[in-house]
This record gives structure tokens, sequence and C-alpha cells, in this order.
């Protein structure tokens, strides 16, 4: 088999997988006796419908955009760095602290502090998995797994009984003072007098994230330090040869990869919730590997396949509000494209290597004949 | 602390060791055939929704057991397709069957048992129950030997004593066998198997399957056995705890054994005291619970000892290359 040209590699092999995926979830839902059709509609009503669904996909998006550039950082050094959603409870811890102890007046202020406390904490947290990867060759995979329990063990701890408010029962920070709330897309837009849904949690940190995958974009394909990132990620030998430093190489990607992760707090914690609660994250570190690998680790990429991920989450929300299909249903397509973009990747390539083959010779056949 | 309460500790260690032992070992089987496999947990959670959910409409806690251990092995021969038929990324694939199986599983319980993603709980029939060994009433009143044999050793399930039966079966497998010499060699050095004339993909997909059975037989254990049924994520990140036993036993079977018995005590030990106090330092439950995370990354950073994995680990395998 040839190799597939560059465009079917970017665009032809996801689209397919995301086919795939799509195809067998409405086989699932049609084992379980609903209607795909009438679940599409509702998802795509739900999350693209009106400006307040609009308000829920962009807000999801945003979670996604950063840890799917997490996610794609570290793939692009050659390193699956797991720990997204560890990382981004500690960024959430980071960007707590910093909200509720620093002086912090207003916005303006408070946004660049806070996203600095945010992917310092992040950054903290991927630091000893990437150390024991570069130093010690440790698994990253295993010990950022091990991080995400360690994490999740360390918030509960500190929440319950160290950040928590004396006369609360819930385990979360008090309420951030107001000077850090975040203003919302519907009040960005009402300064141009355009109309948005007010309840909708999507807020100014889509447009930071959309500013960091332009940052990551230069970092990547415009610096001396991406080139050497990207050069190690297509072979370590190669990359030691010409001088770049395998351990240094390691530890940028990952710090910058967990710092990535931990910035999704700016979203959750800091935009919506304005105090950090229990599970903040919600399974966002995870969804990265998919937005990641639907994107083929470039920001571009990330992006679409963040607004792809988006609508699943907010639809699937909405979904299990108006059907009795659960919300599990998201987390059977996220799999499945991770299955498909990830691991039977070859399988999607040989596939349509195998068509394309086919349509070929069917092509050449007929003028072959006729010389004959 | 009295010798009631002790054995009743390590009681409910062993119990809770047991899916965590089976899952290691399954591992065992999988990585040390050269295919990493994070995604016992997944198989685990599958098999615990099988089992009782067959459990539940049969009556039957053998036919739940085979109903575990068929789902496991179907997601097990995903996998293998995945990453020894088509080459794929071993991590990736374990990534995508742990949320294929936390996904469909609450979707399946949902559409068969409309509770919210559990199945209903199971009568007396549908469970392993403890087996009493022989002599153990007899025996109950004796000093010494009473309460360790009587009260310790008998009046488990069926399923723990096959999970502890499971490691001397591994180690004989394994150092004993021409199997095992095989699905080591092809773990260290599958081009040499190659070479020899033996197949790698028949002895690797062999030990996914291998992984597969022990992990169904680990879900099913922790659904029918330990629990009365099947609740939404009731495995709970014991798939990672398995995977992090396998590492702190460095990959070897008897070392597993303690790696689970320990983490299983660990555990057993959070779920009774949820403060524990030690001579004045009060240590929080969450640092029992990290603890066994916490304790493998100490093993990997290899300052007790280095935990080197099998050599062609995750690596798939190509005859051109």
């Amino acid at each position: 088999m040839r190799e597939l040209p560059q465009w079917v590699d970017v665009i032809v092999v996801p689209v397919v997988s995301l086919l795939l995926a799509a195809v067998i979830s409405a086989l699932v839902i049609l084992a379980i006796g609903e209607d795909p059709v009438l679940a599409l509609q509702t998802m795509v009503s739900g999350a693209l419908g009106s400006s307040y669904g609009w308000g829920y996909t962009l807000y999801y998006t945003t979670n996604f955009i950063f840890t799917g550039l997490a996610v794609s950082v570290a793939f692009q050094a050659r390193l699956f760095n797991i720990g997204g959603e560890g990382q981004a409870m500690v960024g959430g811890l980071g960007l707590a602290l910093a909200c509720l102890y620093l002086p912090l007046p207003h916005w303006i202020l408070a946004l660049p502090v806070a996203m600095l406390a945010a992917f310092i904490f992040g950054a903290a947290w991927a630091a000893l998995p990437a150390w024991l990867q570069a130093r010690r060759g440790s698994h990253v995979v295993i010990t950022t797994i091990m991080f995400n329990f360690i994490a999740a063990a360390l918030l509960n701890y500190l929440l319950v009984n160290a950040l928590r408010p004396p006369d609360s029962m819930d385990p979360a920070t008090a309420q951030f003072p107001g000077g850090t709330h975040l203003p919302t897309l519907a009040d960005l837009f009402a300064v141009f007098g355009i109309g948005f849904a007010k309840s909708a949690p999507v807020n100014v940190s889509l447009i930071v994230a959309l500013a960091a995958c332009f940052g990551v974009w230069l970092l990547m394909w415009r610096t001396r330090l991406g080139f050497a990132l990207r050069a190690y990620g297509n072979s370590e030998t190669a990359a030691s040869y010409a001088g770049i430093s395998p351990y240094r190489m390691i530890m940028v990607a990952m710090l910058i990869s967990g710092g990535l992760s931990g910035c999704m707090a700016i979203n959750n914690v800091m935009g919506e919730a304005e105090r950090l609660v229990l599970n903040a994250t919600e399974g966002a570190g995870f969804i990265g590997i998919a937005v990641a690998l639907m994107g083929r680790s470039h920001p571009v990429g990330v992006i679409l396949a963040a607004l792809l991920f988006g609508f699943l989450f907010q639809g699937g929300a909405e979904l299990a509000l108006w059907t009795s299909i659960p919300r599990e249903l998201i987390v059977v397509i996220q799999a499945l494209v991770i299955l498909f973009t990830g691991a039977l990747d070859n399988m999607v390539r040989g596939g349509i290597g195998f068509v394309r083959d086919v349509a070929h010779t069917l092509r050449e056949a007929p003028e072959r004949q006729g010389k004959g | 602390m009295d010798a009631s309460t002790i054995i009743e500790i390590l009681n409910s260690s062993v119990r809770l060791a047991t899916p965590l032992l089976l899952a290691c070992l399954a591992g065992l089987y999988s990585e040390r055939a050269g295919i990493f496999d994070i995604g016992l947990e997944g198989k685990m959670l599958t098999a615990a929704f099988f089992s009782a959910a067959v459990a539940v409409a049969s009556g039957s806690a053998w036919l739940g057991l085979l109903a575990g251990v068929v789902s496991a092995l179907a997601l097990s021969g995903l996998h293998g397709v995945a990453s020894i038929t088509f080459r794929g990324n071993q991590l990736i694939s374990g990534v995508a069957l742990n949320f294929l199986a936390a996904g469909m599983t609450v979707l399946v319980a949902q559409s068969w048992f409309g509770q919210g993603g559990r199945t209903p709980s199971l009568q007396a029939g549908a469970r392993f129950t403890p087996v009493d060994l022989p002599f153990a009433r007899a025996l109950a009143d004796t000093p010494v030997v009473g309460p360790v044999y009587s009260g310790f050793v008998s009046g488990h399930t069926l399923l723990v004593y096959i999970a502890v039966l499971a490691v001397p079966l591994t180690w004989w497998v394994l150092y004993r066998t021409r199997l095992g010499l095989r699905l080591r060699a092809v773990g260290e050095n599958p081009g040499a198997v190659d070479t020899a004339g033996v197949s790698v993909i028949r002895l690797r997909y062999m030990a996914v399957a291998i992984c597969g059975v022990l992990c169904g037989i680990a879900g099913s254990h922790m659904a029918t056995a330990l629990q009365a049924g099947f609740v939404k994520d009731m495995t709970a990140g014991r798939g990672f705890i398995a995977l992090a036993a396998l590492i702190f036993a460095k990959w070897r079977p008897w070392q597993a054994l303690g790696a689970c018995l320990l983490f299983g005590f660990l555990e057993a030990v959070a779920v009774r005291y949820q403060n524990l106090s030690l001579g004045g330092i009060t240590i929080p439950v969450q640092l029992m619970d990290a603890l066994p995370y916490i304790l493998t990354v100490i093993i990997l950073a290899g300052f007790v000892g280095k935990a080197i994995p099998p050599a062609a680990g995750g690596i798939p395998y190509s005859k051109e290359a």
C-alpha cells in the first residue's frame, strides 16, 4: 500500500473515523430501543438551536480546547500525558488560592494572575512524572495515571479539611470575591449591542483559549524550541544527534502540557462556578485525549474537535433531559472516537487506502483493455 | 485492638484484595507477553455488569460468572485486534476500552433494568456465598487454630480461593512450562520467538485472552460476591490499583500476591477507620486512598529497586521491522 497524501491523512481519516463512531453509536441507540434520528435532532436543537445552547456548547468547548492542546503538545514530543485530569484539578487549586487570597480588584488583573497560578500549579503537577520519565525512565503514562488519583485524593482532603468555610457542609471553597468575576460572552456581546443568552456560562475564557491555540501554533511551528520538540517527537536518536537534550524536551513538553491543562480552571472554576468544588473537571482532562487524537495534535484540529465534543457534551445533557438515553452515551461516543482515531488508526487508513486502490484499478482497467 | 478485630480486618483485606489480585495477574500475562493493558479497569467493570445482569435474570451466580468472563473476553478481543492485528497504540486502545466500558455498562443497565444504571439487588442464590472449609465448624472453638483456620482461612467465597490458587499456577505456567517461556520471550524479544518459528501473533492473542478471563472473574467477584449487584462505576479505579500492584510486584506472580494483599489491607483499613489515629497523628482517609498510587510512584522512581517492564512491552510487532 502506498502512503496516503497529506490531505487524506489530515481530513479524510478523522472524518471517516468520526463517521464510524457515529454509525456504531446509532446502532447502540437502536439496540437500546431508542430512535437515533430523534436523538440527533434533540442533540442538535439542544446544543446549537439557541444562543443558550450555544452558550453551553462553547463553554464546554473552551474546557476541551485547553485539555486538547495540553495532550497535543505532549503528543508532538511523543509523550502520552494521561494526567490532564489531575493537572486540571491542581490547576483549579492554584487558581482558587490566587482568587481567594490575592487582592484582585478587577478581572483584567485577576484573569492573568489567576491563569498564571493555574498554569504553575498544573505544570507543577506534571513536573514529577516528567522528571521521572526524563531521569529515571519511569513510564509517563503510568505515573500520570497515578498522579490523577493522587490529585483527586489531595483535592478531596483540602476541600473537606482546609478550604471549606467553617459554616458550610459542602466540600468546596468559599465564593470568590466579586473582583474576580469574569465577563460572560453575553456581557461582551452586549458592548456591541448583540443579544446572547445571559444565563449561559460561556465567558471570556473562550477568547483566551483561542489565543492559547494561536500561541501553541506559534510555539510549535515558528520557534526553535517548537522545532526541537517536534524533532524529538519524530526521532529521539536524530534529535539527540543534533544536540537536542531529551531531558530538556521531556520536561518542557510536559510542563507546557500540564500548564495548559491547569489553565482550563479559568473557565470551569473562575468563569463558571466562581469557587472550587469537588470534581470540578468532570472528565474534561480525559476528553482532551480524544480531542487531540481527532484534531491530529494541531491547534486548528483541536479547535474543531473541541467544538465537536462541546456539542456532544451539551447535546448529551439535553438528551438525558428529554429522552431516556443516559448521558453516558457521550462517554461511549468518546470511547469510539478514541478507538478509531487512536488505536484503530491503521485499520481506518488501510480501509481508505484499499478503497482508493480499488477505485484506481477500476479507472485504469478500461484504458488497459483499450490498449490491448 | 483485640484478636477478633484483627481477624476481621484481615478477612476484609483478603476479600478486597481478591479482585485486585485477579486483575493484577491478568495484567501480568498480558504485559509479560508485550501487550500493555491499561484497560483492566474497563474489563472488570464490564464483567461486573454482565455477571450481575445475568445472575439477576437467571438466578445463578455461575451463569453470571460465565457472562462476566465472556464479556471481558470480548473487550480483550477488541484490544487484541487493535494492538496486535492492526498494530495500534496499546495505551490508547486501553483508554478507549475503559471509556467504552464506563459508558456501555450504564447505557445497557438503564435499557435493561431502568434503575438509573444499576442492576437490581441479587438474591441469595444468585451470589457466591462463603464456603466452609472442612472441619472449620469443628475447630471453631479451639484456641489459636480456631480463629485462624475457621475465622480467617475458611469462610470466603470460592472466587477468593481461585484467586489465591491462581498465584502458584501462574508462577508454574510462567516459569515451568514451554508456554510460559514463550510468553515471556515474546514480551522481551518477539523477533527471536518469530525466528524460532513460533507465532508471535498467536501467543500474544493467547496472553490477551487469559487476561480477559481473569479480569472477567475479577469483575464477577465484585458484583456477585463482594457486593450484591452492579452499580455505576463500581470498580472505582481498582483496575488501576491492580496495574499499580503489577508494577509494584515488578511483573512477578508471588510479589503480585504480596502487593495486592498490601493494597487490599490499606483499603480495608481505610473503610474501617475513616480517620486513623496513630500515636496522636491522625492519618486522613484520603491519604490511605492515595497510598497505593504514591507507593507505586516511589517504586517506579527506582529508589526502592527499579521496576523494569518487559523489553518489548507496548511495541507492536511486525516482521519487516
